[in-house]
């Protein structure tokens, strides 16, 4: 079971997490029993059955977000959210929107190319669970990575984690007389 | 100027303590190339020609003296003792080894200077008038605007991996002296009817490979929502703009493709959800900024001084220098100087050490303690004394600063080309250093007037040669360089993209090429009227019979 920084500690990842099936046999595929996150065609193609179940969560891959399943978000006990690269953006903006706009409380999941140079950005977004590829890092490593979580303690802009932004947050002085 | 607090200061000196792990891990093997690249470039360093490229960040090209001093430093102590200014109203490195960059970085932040978004797939510095604030044309000071919305970008998590970089620049005068029209997003502030500051919004603009002038997405954007807007854009073009290739991957491609209308139409429905969100700006914050970009404390002078008028009618050289270099000033008795890098023998917006130490000394004496850089690559002293210009003028002479060309044929643009760039395609610094040395004569520089060359090495368009009176390209052709020229161009109010003339040119027919355009012009022009008018007026086709009737032969090897 691969490791995760969860809530900026290292955890045991406890949901599997369903690649794409082969051939896009989204209606056929075999769904594993106990906590599973499904690819967004599989949660749509079988919406019902699995909302039955309550132990599954669904990923959306970097080009879709969450407009096709605004209904469902409140449901979820799990989303994540794929970065194919780690120079793919898209995947901060769905956490942006899926935490304001759609008002999704539960865990979020970053995961695949997701490096500790991100952390800091990919957690003020609205991830709570970062999940890097099986393999990038080795547990020491990941151990020191949880530190970029906080590489910038002061930030300007208001984000997930930080609603209000600085001019908000606290009284800055004017200028230096 | 903006002068940092605890919070600026804090973010900076956490980059720098960022960077530097990064870099240890990097050297370490833990953060490969690819991984590291994107990294890097967010802080401004690129891999080049002969080291890395080293871009530091100049927050809509205001510069203190302490911190010109502590990049001829810099320059001095892990560069080649120069420094190159760009059309990003930024400066680059050219010479340092990679290894020092984090050393470099922890210098300029303790002088409230970085390297944050200098370069990569992010919000960019904001540019905007480097005669902010001491325009007599200004409407509103633009700075305070570039100021906050740089801070909102300013490690802007949602928008650090965008599908290609982003570029804002901000006006706040009648004349357009951002190139605003060129820009991702242009702002151009103005008051409504009821007198309410805000923006003009403009989207989609850039040069490089598809040159686009931008297109207005709205007309007035009331100024407490100005972030909540940018925010909106940059959101729509992050999740929507193309991915799958770089070449098409800029905000200009996905407004075209998608059309202004309906581009607007998905901002507008992405802003209505942030609209009024904590983003929304108070005044508050607004007069904090606003108060740092108060007027200095000037003197209360006569409009003229007998002087200065004295010194021009009997020095020549000074007339000629105050003619093209000191603009006037919103206050009476200040101007506003330039000085030039545009020395020729001096590639555009190189300088020395030496140069900015006497360029920071200048600024405390004579102009508050504070230069700019233009997107020219030029410095500007916003506020000299007219009192005090003649001797600055001798100052600046004996340092190599006084050339008196600014918006004259020899105050060229010109990118790095292929003496620096990897990506170049031919050099363009020998070109304008050709140029330069065939319009020698001040006198006839003088007479041909303003007009503006613009030099970029490749498609990139770091030159800006799409918007150069006289642009021009350099193009590869089986291995050979060969250099493209297109007229018509503009910045400004009236930006427009410059029409190829036709085949290309080999390097060394370039100073003939240019001499025949201006023959040209100075043929066909009015009284009074500048190359780029005459270009208007009577188009390309005079220009091209000049310029290629005794060329035709040997072209078509070259037709590209
Ligand atoms: C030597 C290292 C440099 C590299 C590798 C480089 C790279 C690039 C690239 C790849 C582009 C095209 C971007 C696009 O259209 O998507 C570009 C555009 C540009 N660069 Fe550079 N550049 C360098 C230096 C400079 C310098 C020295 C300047 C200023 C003199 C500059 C200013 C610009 C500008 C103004 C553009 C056009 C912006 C636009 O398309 O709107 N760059 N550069
Ligand atoms: S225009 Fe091309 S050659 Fe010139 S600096 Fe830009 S990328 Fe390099």
């Amino acid at each position: 079971m691969s490791k995760v920084i969860k809530n900026g500690q290292i955890a045991a990842s406890d949901w599997r997490i369903l690649p794409l099936p082969e051939g896009d046999d989204v209606a056929g595929v075999e769904i594993p029993a106990g906590r599973v996150i499904v690819p967004l065609a599989v949660w749509l193609a079988r919406r019902d059955e699995l909302l039955a179940r309550g132990d599954v969560g669904l990923w959306f891959a970097s080009h879709q977000g969450p407009e096709d399943v605004t209904d469902d978000i409140a449901r979820l006990p799990v989303i994540a959210v794929d970065f194919p690269k780690f120079a793919d953006g898209r995947g901060y903006s769905t956490a942006a929107l899926l935490r304001t706009r759609y008002g999704y409380t539960g865990q979020l999941i970053a995961f695949g190319e997701v490096l500790r140079d991100q952390f800091n950005y990919l957690t003020r977004c609205g991830f709570d669970t970062l999940q890097p590829r099986e393999g990038r890092y080795t547990d020491a490593q990941l151990d020191a990575a949880i530190a970029s979580l906080r590489d910038f303690t002061v930030p300007y802009q208001a984000s997930v984690v930080d609603p209000q932004p600085l001019f908000r947050r606290v009284a800055r002085t004017g200028a230096k007389a | 100027m903006y002068r940092y607090d605890d919070y600026d200061q804090r973010l900076v000196d956490e980059r720098v303590a960022q960077f530097r792990d990064q870099m240890r891990r990097h050297l370490a093997g833990e953060l490969s190339d690819d991984e590291f690249r994107p990294v890097r470039l967010q802080n401004g360093l690129y891999i080049q020609r002969h080291a890395p490229m080293y871009r530091i960040s100049i927050p809509y090209g205001h510069l203190a003296s302490r911190q010109l001093r502590k990049l001829a430093y810099l320059a001095r102590t892990y560069d080649k003792g120069y420094l190159h200014f760009t059309t990003r109203q930024n400066v680059q490195f050219n010479w340092a080894p990679m290894e020092v960059i984090p050393e470099i970085c922890a210098e300029l932040a303790t002088v409230e200077m970085h390297s944050i978004q200098t370069s990569g797939n992010c919000i960019r510095n904001f540019t905007s008038d480097p005669f902010a604030g001491v325009a007599g044309d200004e409407l509103i000071d633009p700075r305070p605007w570039a100021e906050i919305l740089r801070q909102w970008a300013t490690f802007h998590p949602e928008f650090a991996y965008l599908p290609r970089k982003f570029k804002i620049a901000v006006n706040g005068a009648k004349e357009d002296r951002a190139v605003i029209q060129v820009h991702d997003i242009g702002l151009d502030l103005k008051k409504n009817e009821a007198g309410e500051i805000g923006f003009r919004v403009l989207v989609g603009g850039g040069l490089g490979r598809t040159p686009i002038i931008g297109r207005e997405i709205e007309s007035f954007v009331p100024w407490q929502h100005i972030i909540t807007y940018c925010e909106a854009v940059l959101r729509v073009y992050n999740r929507y703009g193309r991915r799958d290739n770089s070449f098409k991957a800029r905000i200009k491609i996905l407004v075209s493709a998608l059309g202004i209308d309906e581009f607007r139409w998905q901002v507008r429905e992405e802003w209505a959800h942030v609209k009024d969100g904590p983003n929304t700006l108070t005044v508050e914050e607004v007069h904090r900024v606003a108060d740092f970009f108060e007027d200095p404390a000037y003197e209360t002078l006569p409009a003229d001084d007998a002087g200065y008028h004295h010194h021009i009618a009997e020095d020549l050289a000074f007339a000629s220098w105050v003619k093209r270099n000191v603009r006037a000033h919103k206050k009476p008795g200040y101007a506003s100087v330039t000085l030039s890098l545009k020395k020729p023998g001096v590639p555009p917006g190189d300088i020395t050490s030496e140069q900015m130490e006497l360029v920071a000394d200048w600024a405390d004496r004579f102009s508050f303690g504070e230069a700019r850089v233009t997107h020219e690559q030029n410095l500007v002293l916003a506020d000299v004394k007219k009192s005090e210009l003649y001797t600055l003028w001798g100052l600046a002479r004996k340092a190599g600063l006084a050339t008196p060309n600014i918006g004259l044929l020899t105050d060229i643009i010109c990118c790095p080309g292929g003496d620096f760039c990897s990506l170049a395609n031919a050099k363009s610094i020998p070109i304008a250093a050709a140029i330069q040395e065939r319009f020698d004569d001040l006198d006839y520089l003088h007479d041909i007037g303003d007009i503006e060359i613009n030099i970029s090495g490749c498609m990139n368009a770091c030159g800006h040669h799409h918007v150069g009176h006289i642009g021009i390209l350099g193009v590869d052709k089986n291995g050979e360089e060969w250099y493209q020229v297109t007229i018509g161009g503009s910045q400004g109010n009236h930006a427009g993209i410059g029409k190829v003339i036709g085949p290309s040119f080999a390097r060394a027919e370039m100073a003939d090429v240019i001499s025949e355009l201006i023959e040209t012009y100075i043929e066909e022009r009015h009284e009074d009227e500048l190359f780029i008018d005459t270009v208007r007026r009577i188009g390309l086709d005079p220009f091209k019979a000049r310029v290629y009737a005794n060329r035709q032969p040997h072209r078509k090897a070259a037709n590209v």
